[in-house]
């Protein structure tokens, strides 16, 4: 007698595991949609949250690195006693003598009042400044004109003035023709461009923008700069700015703001995401229902399916494979419903940043994640079912129908 | 139907194979002074040293009322349970030595399953319910899908592979089930009520069925409460709180047969 044979036990083929992990879901297909709904909800907040604030502060990233991160704005302080401190006139040249610094160019506050007309109350200032402005400041501060054209050496000298990009909306001035004219500090000057938002200068975009020598002529300008914006190689910025307080004004270094605009930005689209985790976390709500979700409906199954197990013991399942066919058909419904929630929140995503003409980015993190919680989610919700699927005895199984 | 048209590969399908088989290899199966005993309060003795042989191509009917212990039997040969004290033996394997690893290899491999209730998925085809037969014995799709067209011709529904379950008559899907156990040429078949939930005439011709089987070579033992049925069995074991009381071959169709499972017989099961 051959009791000392051996008898191999034959592994279940890849392909046979799959079909069996599909069982379930083929024959309950609106229950298993309905379980991997949660699972898919959960996976399309979290991948549109991280899509959607990935894709805003791309785009600002984006805007702040075409602007160059290597600008700094120099302005004048307060002084001890809280008054606005005076920056040297000779501060610009001064800046641009350090080794470092690659442009330099300024504006200077000016006293005064704009309006469309003389006919306007004096009251109605519309936050509005004048400022004159040094020639080359457009390249500096990264902005360009969007209608006309900018003061020149010409210009500069005389009554003209160029609109700030918000400065000429509220004046309520969209295009420049010949004659169009504002009245700045009781008289007119002529119109001769508007410049695009500057995003690394917000102060220019509420700005009337004159000519340092008009500004003498006409509007009574002390001379004093009061912002310059200077340009350093980037390899040296933070050198360039420990050296300018001193080196704008020599006298009183405590008196000079400096401040590089791009930090700030980037630190906003940083803070872009500062509701995700409110968000986040309603996405793993979601996610944890649907697990719930997937491991009742997994219960259910093992109970509905007794017969089936049974006979597939009887066939000449292992304990194991049962257990594997189970937890592998749970993992295949979270896997459906984080694959349908990637879809869902890339989607959203996609169309939120097409309308707001940003680009789209989803996170490798957030598709990953979303498809590796949604495995492990398969994974544990499904464990126990699958426990106490092989744990059947078949002959209970099979005849206690 | 096309019985023996069908080319089945294992060693007992054919009667000339069959006496060779039997020459020197182990019994089928060997069911020696078992008791099964459930632990429950107070504890349920279902079976109470019972033994007999069947040797290769036997049709054996084992009958018994409610609660003789013929389904705990049952258990026991398909080693889907495992006896309290005794052994079982199938193919010469005990039981008892084999890991749950090994016994289910060994039903994969060695024991074909009918029960009363048929247990087909509905949602796949005939075909794919038979070939699923083979399913853990690591058989490729293919060939597991060109064994059971093999399978179903055996059992005369090789015109309808792809028919669904709930399109076949009860007969039919009794004979989709019938194919599923044979698909693995195995050494046994075990049919638990095999026409419980068929009507006279087509529980008549499931047993003509496994008559024609028998004929080309197939161990069939079917487990029925119905003495009727028990006495088309060319071996007729019957069961009674436990214990055999009857184990032996009975006249069909005028003339006596002899199981060649003679030298087995319990001594106290005669009667």
């Amino acid at each position: 007698m051959s009791t000392t044979e051996t008898l191999a036990v034959p592994q279940l083929r890849p392909s046979d595991l799959g079909r069996l992990s599909m069982v379930g879901l083929r024959t309950r297909k609106l229950r298993a949609g309905l379980s991997a709904l949660g699972i898919a909800i959960g996976v399309a907040a979290i991948v549109a949250v991280l899509g959607l604030s990935s894709s805003a502060s791309a785009g600002l990233l984006n805007k702040i690195s075409a602007l160059g991160t290597n600008l700094l704005v120099v302005q004048n302080g307060q002084t001890l006693s809280g008054q606005n401190a005076e920056l040297p006139k000779a501060a610009p040249a001064m800046i641009g003598g350090i080794d470092a610094v690659t442009q330099v160019q300024e504006t200077a506050s000016v006293t005064g009042d704009v309006f469309a007309s003389p006919l306007i109350p004096t009251i109605d200032t519309n936050a509005l400044s004048i400022d004159a402005a040094s020639l080359g400041l457009l390249g500096t501060v990264g902005t360009s004109v969007a209608e006309g054209s900018y003061l020149n050496g010409a210009t500069a000298q005389e009554p003209v003035a160029v609109l700030g990009a918000a400065a000429a909306q509220r004046l309520g001035v969209d295009r420049v023709y010949s004659g169009e004219r504002i009245w700045a500090d009781n008289m007119w000057f002529y119109v001769v461009g508007i410049l695009n938002p500057a995003v690394l200068a917000p102060n220019i975009d509420s700005s009337v923008l004159v000519g340092f020598p008009a500004a003498e002529r006409y509007l009574s300008f002390d001379g004093h700069p009061s912002t310059i914006y200077v340009r350093a190689q980037a390899s040296q910025v933070d050198a360039v700015h420990n050296l300018l307080g001193a080196t704008a004004n020599p006298e009183n270094p405590n008196e000079v703001d400096i401040s590089q605009p791009s930090a700030a930005l980037v630190a906003q689209a940083d803070a872009q995401g500062a509701f995700d985790d409110l968000f986040l976390g309603l996405g793993a709500v979601a996610l944890l229902v649907g697990a719930v979700g997937v491991a009742n409906i997994m219960i259910i199954s093992v109970l509905e399916r007794r017969s089936e197990i049974g006979l597939r013991r009887a066939l000449g399942a292992t304990k194991g494979q049962i257990r594997t066919q189970f937890l592998s058909e749970a993992v295949l419904l979270a896997l459906i419903g984080g694959a349908v929630g990637v879809g869902i929140g890339a989607l959203a995503t996609a169309l939120y940043a097409s309308a707001k003409h940003e680009s789209v980015v989803i996170p490798t993190l957030a598709w990953a994640g979303g498809i590796g919680a949604a495995i492990l989610i398969g994974g544990v919700a499904g464990l126990w079912p699958a426990l106490r699927a092989a744990r059947l005895s078949p002959t209970q199984a099979l005849w206690s129908m | 139907m096309s019985i023996g048209s069908a080319e089945l590969t294992q060693p007992g399908f054919g009667d000339d194979r069959l006496a060779s088989a039997n020459r020197g290899s182990p019994p089928v199966l060997e069911v020696d002074q078992v008791t099964k005993i459930y632990p429950s309060e107070p504890p349920v003795t279902a079976l109470r040293g019972v033994s007999f042989t069947l040797e290769r191509g036997e049709l054996v009917g084992i009958v018994g009322p409610s609660g003789s212990g013929k389904t705990t039997l049952l258990h026991l040969m398909g080693t889907l349970d495992r006896p309290s004290t005794g052994r079982v033996r199938i193919t010469g394997l005990d039981v008892e030595r084999l890991s749950d690893r090994e016994l289910a290899a060994l039903r994969a491999t060695r024991i074909g399953f009918v029960f009363q209730q048929f247990f087909l998925a509905e949602h796949q085809s005939a075909l794919d319910n038979v070939a699923d037969g083979l399913l853990y014995a690591g058989v490729p799709l293919v060939e597991r899908r060109a064994r059971a067209l093999d399978a179903l011709e055996l059992v005369g529904l090789d015109e309808r592979p792809h028919a669904r379950p709930t399109q076949l008559s009860g007969g039919q899907r009794q004979r989709v089930a019938i194919a599923r156990a044979l698909v693995g040429s195995p050494a046994i078949v075990l049919a638990d009520e095999p026409t419980g939930n068929l009507d006279q005439a087509t529980g008549q011709a499931i047993l003509s069925l496994f008559k024609e089987l028998h004929g080309m070579g197939v161990t069939i033992v079917v487990i029925t409460h119905d003495q009727e049925i028990a006495n088309h069995m060319d071996r007729r074991i019957e069961m009674l709180d436990g214990q055999i009381v009857y184990d032996g071959t009975q006249e069909i169709g005028g003339s006596t047969r002899r199981s060649p499972g003679d030298r087995s017989r319990t001594d106290e099961g005669r009667r």
